[in-house]
């Protein structure tokens, strides 16, 4: 950890129409830190997401990532994050070898890069022998932790992580967990998103998006203090729904 | 006590994979049942055959006393069924959604208000939005009310909680435990193993079998060994040392802790205890804290599962 800022943000904003989505959210992510960035579906999560990977534009407030502006700077910001979502990962008609170099090209890598990188991958994952077999043909768990390192392939500054456990067997999703813990060993960035509790304490840091502002913010152990909570679910709980009120919430849809 | 579904031997087969491999059980009447394990393991072939929409390859299955295959047309007006990802019209409003779901089973929303009352309060005040523009934990809630708009005896919810924030799938569980109060039979299943904790027995299912069919309380004091909680300020490096540890039978990470399981089954818990805090001095980490805990049910699905790579 070098102590540097992967993120900042300031007072970012974005509204659709009069809804506001995200509502002056403030926070920093630290270089080499895995932060888990919780909330319930409608919280606005995903839109601060696509905000912090320059898919979409503020509509006010400020954020750098990696050192660069969000408005400015989305294409540099692009080369230097990467991203897994939960839904789209890999191409499951391509082999395993072919979604690498698909993914190495398109972020400009030379061929002698990904051929050793791609070797350096299979091997850590134990898939070496499996490199011409198409996606769609292996297990789930190892469509995630192949979905994972490929998105290390261009060595980002951040990873975005949005639901990668969803639906695995606990054993692979603890696995899951050591290739984030051992990526942030290295000096990369985790940012990640869970409905699954126990994840949270996992991470180094936590915030809790509440209807489009930050609810709270701090190391689970801090915020179980501050919530006099045992758990972070009971934490978020807590906040999520405040004193009875069930039903509400924005419903946006995710 | 009688039985609501019966599962005897059921085989099914998609090309090469055994989605389900000799499934056999039974769920009482008046039970909150539930299915836990990960993608894969079979749950959703398992609900469509109880559901009367897919046939077994070999084996059976009876549901409210009428075989799948034979009785499906008298059962289906009989189960209410919620498929995963919810099968609404997402550009049909809520109400419309509701009313074309009483209106298939020959029913209509007015007749049967007091069934869905409780949940559909909560809906009420966004009836006239379209079903895409809901938050997930509004979808599930809706296709909970048109599983339930024919007065169904028995619910089949396949997964109904996957993808839901935790707050939502609390609220979830408290409503299907006051179907279950009103007498109704429920079918859940889910990949959240914390969940077990809210069915009065589950099945925990892994690649197309049933590794354990019991309480939840009875699955977790079945787990057989001494289960050790090691807290340590650097968690990743704790459990880097323990892989290397001579003993080690297991160790996962486990939500604030490490969860460790010791190879010799003989050893108790306190002198364990001593020598990992020992050993993991000599490993630099210093002060660990170590525990003996009850084992939960989703660290007996671990131990059952076996090795890792599935």
């Amino acid at each position: 950890m070098t102590g540097g800022l992967a993120i900042q943000a300031r007072d970012l904003t974005r509204r659709f129409g009069g809804f506001v989505a995200v509502d002056r959210i403030t926070f920093d992510v630290h270089e080499g830190e895995v932060f888990g960035f919780l909330g319930a579906n409608g919280a606005g999560k995903t839109t601060a997401i696509r905000m912090l990977t320059g898919l979409l534009a503020p509509s006010g407030g400020e954020a750098r990532v990696v050192g660069r502006d969000v408005y400015k700077e989305s294409e540099v910001i692009k080369r230097h994050i990467g991203y897994m979502s939960q839904r789209f990962s890999l191409y499951e008609d391509l082999t395993i070898a072919e979604n690498i170099q698909l993914y190495g090209g398109i972020y400009d890598l030379t061929n002698a890069q990904i051929r050793e990188r791609t070797a350096g991958m299979l091997a850590r994952l134990g898939l070496t022998d499996a490199a011409h077999e198409f996606v769609r043909s292996i297990p789930l768990g190892w469509r995630q932790k192949l979905a994972f390192s490929v998105a290390l392939l261009h060595q980002p500054r951040i990873v975005f992580l949005d639901e990668p456990t969803s639906g695995v067997d606990p054993i692979t999703r603890r696995q899951f967990w050591e290739l984030i813990y051992a990526a942030a060993a290295d000096g990369t960035t985790v940012f990640v998103t869970t409905h699954y509790m126990d994840e949270a304490e996992y991470c180094d840091r936590v915030s809790i998006m509440v209807a489009g502002r930050i609810g709270a913010i701090g190391t689970p152990a801090e915020l179980k203090q501050q919530f006099g909570a045992a758990t972070i679910d009971d934490v978020f709980v807590t906040l999520a729904r405040p004193a009875g009120g069930a039903a509400a919430g924005p419903g946006q849809s995710r | 006590m009688t039985d609501a579904v019966v599962v005897n031997g059921v085989v099914k087969r998609f090309g090469q994979t055994k989605a389900l491999d000799e499934v056999s059980c039974a769920v009482h009447a008046g039970e909150l049942f539930g299915f836990i394990g990960p993608d894969g393991a079979g749950k959703t072939t398992l609900f469509r055959i109880l559901a009367t929409l897919l046939k077994p390859d070999s084996g059976s299955a009876t549901v409210l006393g009428e075989d799948v295959v034979r009785g499906l047309w008298s059962l289906r007006s009989r189960i209410g069924y919620m498929a995963g990802r919810f099968s609404l019209y997402g550009d049909l409003s809520v109400e419309e959604n509701l009313r074309f779901f009483a209106s298939v089973f020959g029913t209509t929303v007015e007749r049967e208000r007091d069934r869905i009352a409780p949940i559909y309060t909560q809906l009420e005040p966004f009836k006239d939005r379209r079903a895409a523009a809901l938050s997930g934990g509004m979808k599930q809630k809706l296709a909970l009310c048109c599983a339930l708009v024919h007065r169904p005896e028995l619910l089949l919810l396949d997964e109904p909680t996957t993808g839901v924030d935790a707050v939502s799938r609390r609220e979830f569980w408290d409503l299907l435990g006051d179907l279950k109060r009103g007498g109704l039979t429920v079918l859940v299943s889910t990949p959240y193993m914390d969940e077990a904790n809210r069915c009065d027995r589950v099945a925990l299912t892994q690649h197309g079998r049933l590794l354990a069919v019991d309480t939840p309380e009875a699955i977790a004091q079945s787990f057989g060994r001494p289960l050790l909680a090691v807290h340590a300020a650097d968690r990743y490096h704790a459990l880097r040392a323990l892989r290397d540890y001579g003993h080690t039978h297991t160790v996962y990470p486990f939500g604030e802790s490490l969860h460790y399981t010791d190879a010799r089954p003989e050893a108790p818990p306190g002198q364990i205890a001593n020598e990992l805090g020992a050993f993991l001095e000599t490993r630099g980490v210093h002060a660990a804290r170590i525990d003996s805990i009850p084992a939960t049910v989703e660290d007996v699905f671990m131990e059952r599962m076996g090795r890792p790579g599935a």
